[in-house]
C-alpha cells in the first residue's frame, strides 16, 4: 500500500500519457475535441512518413531541426565533458587557495534556471551588449549573435577559400538528402546557434565538473602514489593513470550530456523560438510549435516519439563505440 | 611566478562563470537608455531603482502573482515529492509484496524516459482528465519522480534490520515505525532529495508551458519567458526582464548557499549510479 501513490503517479503521469500520445501519433487530430472519442481520422504512420520519407515543409523542418541540434549537440558535449574535467582537476589540487569559493563559482551557474539564464545570456550576446563591448577591446567587430543565420562551417569554408558561400557548386546545392541539400546539412552551427551551445556548455559544465570531483575523491591513493615513486611527470600521471581510471566517469558524462542536449528547450524558447531562418529550430521545440501554434497534435506527437527514438539510438551507439574503443 | 599565472587563469575563469550575474546585477539598477548604451559599465549612470518598483508594482508584469504561484507549486511539489518518495522508496526497500521487483524495473525503465518526449503527452493526459488550467494538473505530474524513488530505496535499504524489529517487538505498527522510526534516520537523502525538488520544480518551465495558457496560473520562469519572447517587444526595457530573472535566481542562490553539500551530494549519487 505504501508504494501505491508512488507507482499509480508514475503510471498516470509517465505511462498513460505515453500511451495516449502514441495513440494520438497515428491521428489527424487538431486539439478541439477528446482524441478518444474516435471523430479524428486515424491515419496510420502518415505522421511519421510526412516527417521521414514524404517531401514538404514538414521533413523540412524536422530535418533542419535535427541538423542543428546534431551540431549543438556535437560541439557541446565534448567542449563541456572536457571543460568539466579540467575544471575538476583544478579544484581536486589540495595546495589550492579558496577551493571551496572556485567550486562554487563554478557550479553556480547550474543552479539557476534555464529562462532566467538565457535572459541573461540575451542581454549578453546582444548587437550592443557586454560580448560585442569585450569583442571590441580587441578590435574584432562582433556579429549580431541571435539575429544571425550564417552557418560558421559555411563562413570558414569561405574564409579558407573552398567554397563560395554566395554561390556554392552544384554538386553541393544541388544533392538533395532527406529533405536538405549537401550544402545545407555542411552549414554547421548558426552563428545564433553557437551562442545557445556557449550557453549550454557554461551552465552544464559546472554540473559535470561535481561528478568528475566525486570520482576523483573516490580514486585510490596507492596507485597515484605509486605512478609518483615510479617518476612520472605529472602529465604522464595523469593521462596514464588518472584518466585511464576515470573513464566510467567520463562514459557517464558523456551520456547524460547526450541525452541533456538533445532535449534542450527552455532556452530555445527564450532564445530565438527557433529562428533566426530557423536555425536554432531543435526537434523538442519543432514538436511544441507543431502541436501548439499550429494544432497539428498527431505531428508533434509524432515528432516526440523520433526524438526519444534518436536519444536511445545515439545512447546505444555511443556505449557501443566506447566500450570498443575501450577493450581496443 | 607560474603559481602566480595560475592563479590568475583561474580568477579569470571564475569572472566568466560569475560576470554574468555581476553584469545582471548591475544593469538591474540601469536606465533603459544606459544599458544599451554601456552594457559592460559597473558602475549605473544614473541609478535607479525604477525596475524594482516596476517589478512591485506594474499591473503590466504580474511578478507579485508569478511569485506567489512559483511559491505555491515548488512547496507542494517539494512535500509531494518527499511524502510520495518516501512511501514508495520504503516499500521497495523493505516490505513484502508481490510484483515488488517487476514494479521496480519498472520504475527504474520510466526515469529514463526524457521529460521533454513527454511534453505533449502530459499535455493530451491532462486534456483528458479535465486537469488542464488547474494548480492540480501543474502539480501532480511533477510530483512523479522515479529518480527520487530509487534514491530513498537506496537510503532505506543502508538502515540494519535490527532497528525495525525492534521496533516492531515494541507493538508499533509498520506506518509508526515508517514515521517514528525509519524516517528519521534517512534524514541526510530526505534533505538532498527536497534540496534537488526545490531546484528542479522553481526552475521548471516547460511543464508550466504546456499545462496552463490561463495568465492566472504564470509562474516567474512563464512569466519571463513570455515576457521576453514578445510581449514587451525586442531589446527593450532589459534593466525590467534582468530585475525579473534576478528575482527568479536569488532563492535558488539562498538555497545553494545554505545547503552547498546537499547539491554535491546529489552529484556523488549520481556518480555512485553510473
Amino acid at each position: 500500500m505504501f508504494a501505491a501513490p508512488g507507482i499509480a503517479l508514475l503510471a498516470t503521469f509517465v505511462l498513460l500519457p505515453m500511451l495516449l500520445a502514441l495513440w494520438v501519433s497515428v491521428l489527424d487530430w487538431d486539439g478541439t475535441y477528446s482524441p478518444l472519442s474516435g471523430k479524428a481520422p486515424v491515419v496510420g504512420l502518415d505522421n511519421y512518413a510526412a516527417l521521414l520519407t514524404e517531401d514538404g515543409l514538414a521533413r523540412r523542418d524536422f530535418a533542419l531541426s535535427v541538423r542543428n541540434t546534431f551540431y549543438f549537440v556535437a560541439i557541446s558535449v565534448p567542449v563541456q565533458t572536457l571543460l568539466a574535467l579540467g575544471l575538476a582537476m583544478v579544484v581536486h589540487n589540495r595546495t589550492l587557495r579558496g577551493r571551496g569559493f572556485f567550486r562554487a563559482a563554478f557550479y553556480f551557474p547550474s543552479v539557476t534556471s534555464a529562462v532566467a539564464i538565457s535572459v541573461v545570456f540575451l542581454f549578453l550576446f546582444s548587437g550592443s551588449g557586454a560580448i560585442n563591448a569585450v569583442l571590441g577591446f580587441f578590435g574584432i567587430d562582433g556579429p549580431t549573435w541571435f539575429a544571425d543565420p550564417r552557418g560558421v562551417l559555411h563562413e570558414l569554408f569561405g574564409a579558407l577559400g573552398l567554397v563560395d558561400p554566395a554561390a556554392p557548386p552544384e554538386w553541393l546545392s544541388g544533392t538533395r538528402l532527406w529533405g536538405l541539400t549537401l550544402w545545407e546539412w555542411l552549414s554547421g552551427p548558426s552563428v545564433a546557434m553557437a551562442a545557445v551551445t556557449l550557453l549550454m556548455i557554461w551552465t552544464t559544465s559546472g554540473n559535470f565538473m561535481l561528478i568528475f570531483l566525486a570520482a576523483l575523491q573516490n580514486l585510490p591513493e596507492d596507485v597515484l602514489e605509486a605512478a609518483d615513486v615510479d617518476g612520472t611527470t605529472r602529465w604522464q600521471r595523469f593521462t596514464k593513470v588518472t584518466v585511464p581510471m576515470l573513464m566510467p566517469t567520463v562514459f557517464l558524462v558523456l551520456t547524460m550530456g547526450l541525452i541533456g542536449s538533445w532535449q534542450v528547450f527552455d532556452q530555445i524558447y527564450v532564445m530565438g523560438q527557433g529562428n533566426p531562418a530557423k536555425t536554432t529550430l531543435t526537434p523538442a521545440f519543432l514538436s511544441y510549435q507543431r502541436s501548439f501554434a499550429e494544432g497539428s497534435y498527431g505531428l508533434g506527437a509524432a515528432i516526440a516519439f523520433l526524438l526519444f527514438a534518436i536519444i536511445v539510438v545515439l545512447t546505444w551507439a555511443q556505449r557501443r563505440l566506447l566500450r570498443d574503443g575501450r577493450t581496443s | 611566478m607560474k603559481r602566480a599565472f595560475g592563479y590568475a587563469v583561474l580568477l579569470l575563469g571564475a569572472v566568466c562563470y560569475l560576470g554574468p550575474f555581476v553584469i545582471q546585477l548591475v544593469t538591474t539598477f540601469k536606465t533603459d537608455a544606459d544599458a544599451v548604451a554601456n552594457p559592460l559599465s559597473l558602475v549605473p549612470d544614473p541609478a535607479t531603482t525604477a525596475s524594482y518598483e516596476r517589478v512591485a508594482t506594474d499591473p503590466a508584469v504580474e511578478v507579485p502573482r508569478w511569485l506567489a504561484n512559483s511559491v505555491l507549486v515548488t512547496l507542494c511539489v517539494t512535500f509531494g515529492r518527499l511524502l510520495v518518495d518516501a512511501m514508495a522508496g520504503y516499500a521497495l526497500a523493505r516490505l513484502r509484496w508481490p510484483g515488488r521487483k517487476l514494479v521496480f524495473s519498472g520504475v527504474l525503465a520510466l526515469a529514463a524516459v526524457p521529460a521533454v518526449v513527454l511534453l505533449i503527452p502530459k499535455f493530451l493526459l491532462l486534456r483528458q482528465f479535465s486537469m488542464y488550467n488547474s494548480y492540480l494538473g501543474m502539480i501532480l505530474p511533477l510530483i512523479t519522480d522515479a529518480i527520487g524513488i530509487f534514491l530513498l530505496k537506496q537510503a532505506f535499504e543502508q538502515i540494519p534490520r535490527e532497528v525495525e524489529e525492534a521496533a516492531r517487538i515494541d507493538g508499533a505498527g509498520v506506518v509508526r515505525t515508517w514515521w517514528n522510526v525509519v524516517l528519521p534516520m534517512v534524514r541526510p537523502a530526505l534533505a538532498t532529495l527536497a534540496v534537488l525538488a526545490f531546484q528542479n520544480s522553481w526552475n521548471e518551465f516547460a511543464h508550466f508551458l504546456v499545462s496552463t495558457s490561463d495568465s492566472q496560473y504564470e509562474t516567474l520562469t512563464l512569466g519571463l519567458a513570455r515576457l521576453v519572447s514578445g510581449a514587451l517587444g525586442e531589446g527593450q526595457q532589459l534593466p525590467l526582464k534582468l530585475t525579473i530573472a534576478l528575482v527568479s535566481t536569488i532563492p535558488v542562490a539562498v538555497v545553494f548557499l545554505v545547503a552547498q553539500r546537499h547539491f554535491i551530494r546529489n552529484q556523488l549519487g549520481g556518480a555512485v549510479k553510473g
